[in-house]
C-alpha cells in the first residue's frame, strides 16, 4: 500500500521537474524580453543590453533555468509587465476566484450526478434509465463553450436572472461581509450549474454500471433475503460501496474543471486565473504566463496523484504492478 | 468427403459454390453490410447520416463559389443588416459582412481543421496504442509515463502559448499543434484492447511461429480492433470540432480574417450582439450543435454495430 503511494511520488518528481523545464523554454521561446514594459521609448538600447547582461540574460538557458528555480523556491516568480506587481500576489488574488467555483461546481456536480447514477442503474433499460442516458449523451456531446454563451445568452441577458460579468457586484464589495458573500455566491450561480448540468456523464456512467453490477452480487441478494427493503438496500448497501471510487473522481475532474476555467471565465468575465492567462497571452506578459502553465500542471499531477491513490487503497488489483 | 458428396447429390457444382458462398456471407457479414442494417434498423440513425453527409458536402462545394477575402471586406452599406432579407438570408455582422456566406466557409474551415485533426491524431494514437499494448516491459512502461506526462500538461494553455510562439501560423500548423495534445484519448483505448488481443491464442500462435513483430501487429491485431477504431474515430471527429471552434473563439484558433464557427460565436462577446444581434452567433452556435450531436449519435450507432450483444439490425 504505501510502496506503490511512495512509488506514484517517485515518478512525479521527474514529470515536475520536465514541465518546469519545458514550460522555462517556451516562456523563453515567446516574443519579447522581461524590459519591453518598464522601460520608457526613449531608453537607450545599450541600456537595455547593459540590464539584460546583468539580470543573466545572455547566459546559456541552463544556468538561466537554475536561477528560475531558485527564485521559485524563494516564492519569487518575477514582476508582471502589465499589472506591474509581482506574479505572486497578482494570482494569489485570482486563485481564491477560480478556486472556489471550481469547488463549487464539483459539489454541485456530485449533488446532480449521484441520484442520477442510482436511479439510472435501479431501473435499468426502463424509461427513466433511457432519459438519463439521452439526458448524459447530449451533455457529453456538446462542447462546453456553446453551452456557457447560451447559457449567459438566455438567463443572464433574457431574463436578466443572473449576474453576466465580474465576481462581486459594485454596491455589495464595499459593504458588509454578508453582502459580499451573496454577490460572490451569485456570480458563480449560473457558471456553477451550467457546469455541472453538463459535466455529469462520468459519474453517472460509472455509478449505473457499479450499481448494476452490484444488483446481482451476493451480497445483495443476501440483504434481500433478510428482508431489508429495496430503498435501504440502494442507500447503505450499494450507494456506500460505491462512494470510494466515486470520490476519486473528484480528483481526475480537477483537470477538467481547470481546462474549462479558461472557457467559463472568459464568458462570464470572471476574474480568475483562467481569464488572467488569456488576458496575459494579448499582452504577452509571459512571467505570469509561466507561472499559470506551472501552477495548472502541477494542480493536475495532484488530482491524478490523489485519485490514484484512492482507487489503489479500493481497488487492490492496482496495487500488483 | 467432397467427391462422395458430388457423387450422391443432385445439386450441381456451379449451385454449391454459389450456396457455399451464400452461407458463407451469412454466418459472417461483412463490416459494411452490419453497419449498413444497423441504419436501416435505426430510422434517427439514418437522418442523422444524411444530414452530415448531406451538409459537408454542401458546404465542402458551397465554400468554393464562395471569394472569401471578398466577402470579409467590410461593406458600410450592411452594417447589421437583419436576417431574412434577399440579399443577407442570416443578416450581416457589424462589417456589413453576410453571415450566411461566412457561416459556409467558417464551417468547410472548422469541418476541414477537425477532419485533419482526427486523422492526424487518431493515426498517431492508433499506433502508440498499439504498441506500447503489444510490446509489455520496459517499452510499455516507458510509453506509459510519456502518456502520464502528457495528460498532466495543460492542454487548452499549452496549445494557446505555442499558437502564440509561431509567428505566421495558418490551419495546417494549427492542425498540427492541436494533434500534439489529442492523441492520447485514442492511444489508452487502443491500448486496453490491444493488451487484451495480446492474450489471445492467435496471436500466441503466429508469435510462436516466427512471424514479424510488425506483421503481427499491423496485419493480425489492427483489422480485429477494426470496428473499435472506426469507433473512436467517429466520436473523436465530434469532440474534435470543439476544440477547434473552443480555440478560435478564445481568439487562439484561426485568424480572424479567416471564418469559422468558434469566431463567429466570438461575436457574442459583445453584450450589444448577444442580445440584439443574435443572428451574428447564434446560427454559428446552433450548428456546431446540430453537427456535434448527428456525429456521436452516428458513433453511438457504429458502436452498437461493433458489438454483437447490442446491434437492432436484423442480421440473422
Amino acid at each position: 500500500m504505501w510502496k506503490t503511494i511512495l512509488r506514484r511520488f517517485l515518478i512525479m518528481i521527474p514529470e515536475v521537474i520536465i514541465l518546469s523545464i519545458l514550460v522555462f523554454l517556451l516562456a523563453k521561446a515567446m516574443p519579447g524580453d522581461p524590459f519591453t514594459g518598464s522601460i520608457n521609448p526613449k531608453a537607450d538600447p545599450q541600456q537595455i543590453h547593459h540590464l539584460m547582461k546583468i539580470n543573466g540574460l545572455y547566459d546559456p538557458w541552463y544556468q538561466q533555468y537554475w536561477q528560475w528555480v531558485v527564485h521559485l523556491f524563494h516564492g519569487n516568480l518575477g514582476n508582471s509587465y502589465q499589472y506591474q506587481e509581482p506574479v505572486t500576489r497578482l494570482i494569489a488574488g485570482r486563485a481564491g476566484n477560480t478556486l472556489w467555483l471550481a469547488l463549487f461546481t464539483m459539489i454541485l456536480t456530485y449533488a446532480f450526478a449521484l441520484p442520477m447514477g442510482v436511479f439510472a442503474g435501479r431501473h435499468e433499460g426502463k424509461l427513466p434509465d433511457t432519459i438519463i442516458r439521452v439526458y448524459t449523451y447530449v451533455t457529453y456531446c456538446i462542447p462546453f463553450f456553446v453551452i456557457l454563451v447560451i447559457g449567459i445568452w438566455i438567463f443572464g441577458y433574457v431574463f436578466g436572472w443572473f449576474p453576466t460579468t465580474g465576481s462581486i457586484s459594485a454596491e455589495a464589495s464595499g459593504s458588509g461581509w454578508l453582502q459580499t458573500i451573496g454577490s460572490r455566491f451569485y456570480h458563480i450561480l449560473l457558471p456553477g450549474i451550467l457546469g455541472a448540468l453538463f459535466g455529469t456523464v462520468n459519474i453517472v456512467q460509472y455509478l449505473r454500471s457499479e450499481v448494476i453490477d452490484a444488483k446481482g452480487s451476493d451480497y445483495v441478494r443476501t440483504a434481500r433475503s433478510k428482508g431489508v427493503p429495496s430503498k435501504d438496500i440502494y442507500r447503505h448497501h450499494i450507494f456506500r460501496n460505491s462512494l470510494l471510487p466515486i470520490a476519486a473522481f473528484a480528483g481526475y475532474s480537477i483537470t477538467g474543471l481547470l481546462n474549462g476555467s479558461i472557457f467559463t471565465e472568459t464568458v462570464f468575465s470572471y476574474p480568475g486565473m483562467g481569464l488572467l492567462f488569456v488576458n496575459s497571452i494579448s499582452y504577452r506578459d509571459y512571467t505570469v504566463i509561466t507561472a499559470l502553465v506551472l501552477i495548472y500542471g502541477i494542480l493536475n499531477l495532484i488530482g491524478t496523484l490523489l485519485s490514484d491513490i484512492i482507487l489503489s487503497i479500493v481497488d487492490p488489483r492496482i496495487r500488483i504492478e | 468427403m467432397a467427391e462422395n458428396f458430388e457423387q450422391h447429390s443432385d445439386v450441381s457444382a456451379a449451385d454449391l459454390a454459389r450456396l457455399t458462398q451464400e452461407a458463407q456471407a451469412e454466418a459472417t457479414p461483412s463490416t459494411a453490410k452490419i453497419i449498413w442494417s444497423e441504419f436501416k434498423a435505426d430510422k434517427p440513425a439514418m437522418a442523422a447520416l444524411f444530414i452530415i453527409v448531406g451538409f459537408i458536402l454542401f458546404v465542402m462545394i458551397g465554400a468554393l463559389f464562395i471569394n472569401t477575402p471578398k466577402m470579409m471586406e467590410t461593406n458600410i452599406m450592411g452594417y447589421f443588416n437583419q436576417p431574412f432579407t434577399p440579399e443577407y438570408w442570416l443578416g450581416a455582422d457589424s462589417g456589413g459582412r453576410s453571415v450566411a456566406k461566412q457561416l459556409i466557409v467558417g464551417s468547410r474551415n472548422s469541418i476541414g481543421i477537425a477532419i485533419g485533426l482526427t486523422v492526424i491524431s487518431s493515426t498517431f494514437g492508433i499506433c502508440w496504442g498499439l504498441i506500447s499494448g503489444y510490446f509489455n516491459g520496459y517499452i510499455d512502461w516507458g510509453m506509459q509515463r510519456v502518456y502520464d506526462f502528457m495528460m498532466m500538461l495543460p492542454m487548452t494553455m499549452m496549445i494557446i502559448v505555442l499558437v502564440t510562439i509561431i509567428p505566421h501560423y495558418n490551419s495546417v500548423t494549427l492542425t498540427l499543434i492541436f494533434s500534439i495534445f489529442y492523441w492520447e484519448g485514442t492511444s489508452r483505448l487502443i491500448r486496453s484492447r490491444t493488451l487484451a488481443e495480446s492474450e489471445k491464442d492467435y496471436v500466441s500462435a503466429s508469435r510462436t511461429s516466427g512471424t514479424n513483430h510488425w506483421k503481427i501487429i499491423f496485419r493480425e491485431i489492427m483489422p480485429n480492433i477494426s470496428s473499435l477504431i472506426i469507433v473512436d474515430c467517429t466520436l473523436s471527429f465530434a469532440e474534435n470540432i470543439g476544440v477547434e471552434t473552443g480555440l478560435s473563439y478564445l481568439g487562439f484558433g484561426l485568424p480572424s480574417q479567416t471564418p469559422s464557427l468558434g469566431t463567429m460565436i466570438a461575436n457574442a462577446n459583445d453584450p450589444n450582439n448577444i442580445t440584439q444581434y443574435w443572428w451574428t452567433w447564434l446560427p454559428a452556435a446552433l450548428e456546431i450543435i446540430i453537427l456535434c450531436l448527428s456525429i456521436s449519435y452516428v458513433g453511438q450507432v457504429l458502436r452498437r454495430a461493433a458489438d454483437a450483444s447490442q446491434r437492432q439490425g436484423a442480421a440473422d
